[in-house]
């Protein structure tokens, strides 16, 4: 099967200056797809080009086997799209943005069981601009869901959100994935990531620098896990032949073992084997904040 | 419901919740007729017996000047603010993103103020009724073509205001000063035989003054001249140019 999004060597140049240079990509049928970066990295430009709301000057894209150049209009009715900065008029009801979005999209399903599927039913005639943060969220994904798309962009989703509100967003998108469409997303917050996509693209200066599973990138990139205890004995030579181990450092009681990721394992057989039981043994795994860091050259 | 009736409708209901709309659009129009009513009775006569009201009685010149006013006041302060709103909250670019036409968008602001004017024009048309004596429309079919001309061309003027201006804040603020400027010097404020020659020469660029011509030519049975293709000739540049500087962000 072929992919849901395939897009070679996109660019596009503004007069002055180029806001994206080179971004390469596939997204698979089911996916929930990241594209991280900081801002400024092209992020939002690209998916607009691919959406066909901006015109890209380069490249090959296909989505859903369409052009979005050429076949932008009948790609629109196949996509679902929350983009950024972009709101509803404080005044519109909820029933009345379900309805009015749905209408332009025949066929698709009724916005009643849109409305009632995503919660929303409570709210029906609460006025956008009363909306809390979180529901304004729901609001907006029941908006791009109300054609059934087979492919769902969302950017920035929950930028300016509470964390209840975030984890109750992540549930959102997941569930969108959940009903079959696939989804991609795109953000700067590296635990939002890590949390729900199934690959990611790392995007910086314009270009795609990485792209894997969050797990791949880690490995690749930042595979280094510490692990700490505590100790009384003076003696601890011996886990320097640990396979793995890179650095001890030892501050009063607290002993830091530094290393590559499968670390843990090997560390506590070891301390077993010398009849050490430490309670407060931990590992703490680098994260997709430190892979981040790394690759878009950051301090870390 | 098609897309365009559902927007239109959408439309309508939000420009209705819209105290600016209610206020400019329904409210001010009657309020200004009223004390001019009560100014000059149906007076044709100004001081020092000169001949003014193009020779009808006061009111007779204002209220069919005045359906043209609610006109202008629905198209030039609630259509600009409402469209440069939409596009600076985005909206209109979701809208995109959903595959609406720009024609969409502006056929919707035709009918909203199509459906606005009509039930301001009613509603003014009620008031002065049961408050003064003024002569019934001389020609109704002329009448009313002559309110979906202004309908229409006054929409295109309005949306090109929204086209151009960048944000609901500006749009207000240059919609205001407009309306206001055409209020006074367009035939809606003190009758246009007073207005020194400079401010005359304004009156001529507003579409007010041309639309309110061309009511009363309809209503009053007069012949003004050669008003429609002024009016006619600023609607077609506003829709060109309105059309040309469309944004949807």
């Amino acid at each position: 099967m072929s992919a849901v999004v395939d897009v070679a060597h996109l660019k596009k140049r503004y007069a002055d200056f180029t806001a994206v240079d080179d971004v390469s990509f596939t997204v698979e049928e089911g996916e929930i797809f990241g594209i991280l970066g900081p801002n400024g990295a092209g992020k939002t430009t690209s998916v607009e080009c691919l959406q066909g709301l901006r015109q890209a000057d380069g490249g090959d894209m296909r989505i859903l086997g369409l052009d979005p150049r050429t076949e932008s209009r009948q790609l629109r009715r196949l996509i679902g799209s929350q983009l950024q900065e972009s709101a509803l008029p404080d005044r519109i009801k909820v029933w009345e943005s379900l309805a009015l979005f749905s209408s332009l999209v025949p066929g698709g399903p009724s916005w009643e069981s849109v409305m009632e599927q995503w919660g929303l039913s409570e709210k029906r005639n609460a006025r956008f601009g009363n909306l809390s943060g979180g529901q304004q969220q729901r609001l907006f994904i029941a908006l791009a869901v109300v054609n059934a798309p087979r492919l769902v962009f969302l950017d920035e989703m929950t930028t300016g959100l509470d964390p209840t509100a975030r984890r109750e967003t992540w549930g959102l998108i997941q569930r969108i994935r959940d009903t079959g469409s696939t989804v991609v997303l795109v953000t700067h917050f590296m635990d939002e990531a890590e949390q729900l996509c199934d690959r990611i693209a790392i995007l910086d200066d314009k270009r795609v620098v990485a792209l894997d599973t969050p797990d791949g990138l880690i490995s690749r990139y930042a595979n280094q896990s510490v692990v700490t205890f505590s100790t009384d004995r003076a003696d601890l030579d011996f886990l320097t032949t640990v396979a793995e181990v890179t650095k001890i450092t030892r501050t009063g009681r607290r002993v830091s073992v530094t290393g590559s990721n499968a670390l843990l394992a090997h560390v506590a057989a070891s301390l077993a084997d010398h009849g050490l039981m430490p309670v407060d043994l931990q590992v703490s795994r680098a994260n997709l904040e430190d892979v981040f860091l790394k690759i878009t050259g950051g301090e870390g | 419901m098609g897309t365009m009736m559902r927007l239109s409708w959408v439309e309508l209901k939000l420009f209705l919740r819209e105290p600016l709309t209610v206020v400019f659009s329904v409210a001010v129009p009657i309020i200004i007729l009223f004390v001019l009513g009560g100014v000059f009775g149906n007076e044709a006569t100004g001081p020092g017996e000169q001949v003014v009201f193009r020779g009808v009685g006061a009111m007779t010149y204002y209220v069919p000047a005045y359906v043209a006013l609610v006109v202008a006041s629905v198209c030039v302060i609630s259509i600009p603010t409402h469209l440069a709103g939409n596009r600076e909250r985005g909206v209109l670019k979701r809208f995109h993103a959903s595959s609406v036409d720009a024609w969409m968008v502006a056929g919707a602001e035709v009918a909203v103020a199509f459906v606005l004017s009509t039930i301001s024009a009613a509603l003014l048309l009620l008031a002065a009724w049961f408050s003064y004596d003024f002569s019934g429309a001389n020609s109704v079919p002329s009448v009313i073509g002559v309110f979906f001309l202004l309908v229409l061309g006054f929409a295109a003027f309005g949306i090109f205001l929204g086209a151009v201006l960048p944000t609901a804040r500006s749009a207000q603020a240059v919609g205001m000063l407009v309306w206001f400027v055409m209020l006074f010097l367009g035939g809606a404020g003190p009758p246009p035989e007073v207005l020194t020659d400079g401010m005359r020469k304004v009156s001529d660029f507003t579409p007010l003054w041309h639309g309110v011509l061309m009511m009363q030519d309809a209503w009053l049975g007069l012949d003004a001249g050669l008003s429609w293709l002024v009016f006619g000739g600023i609607a077609l540049v506003s829709a060109v140019l309105g059309l040309r500087f469309f944004r949807w962000e």
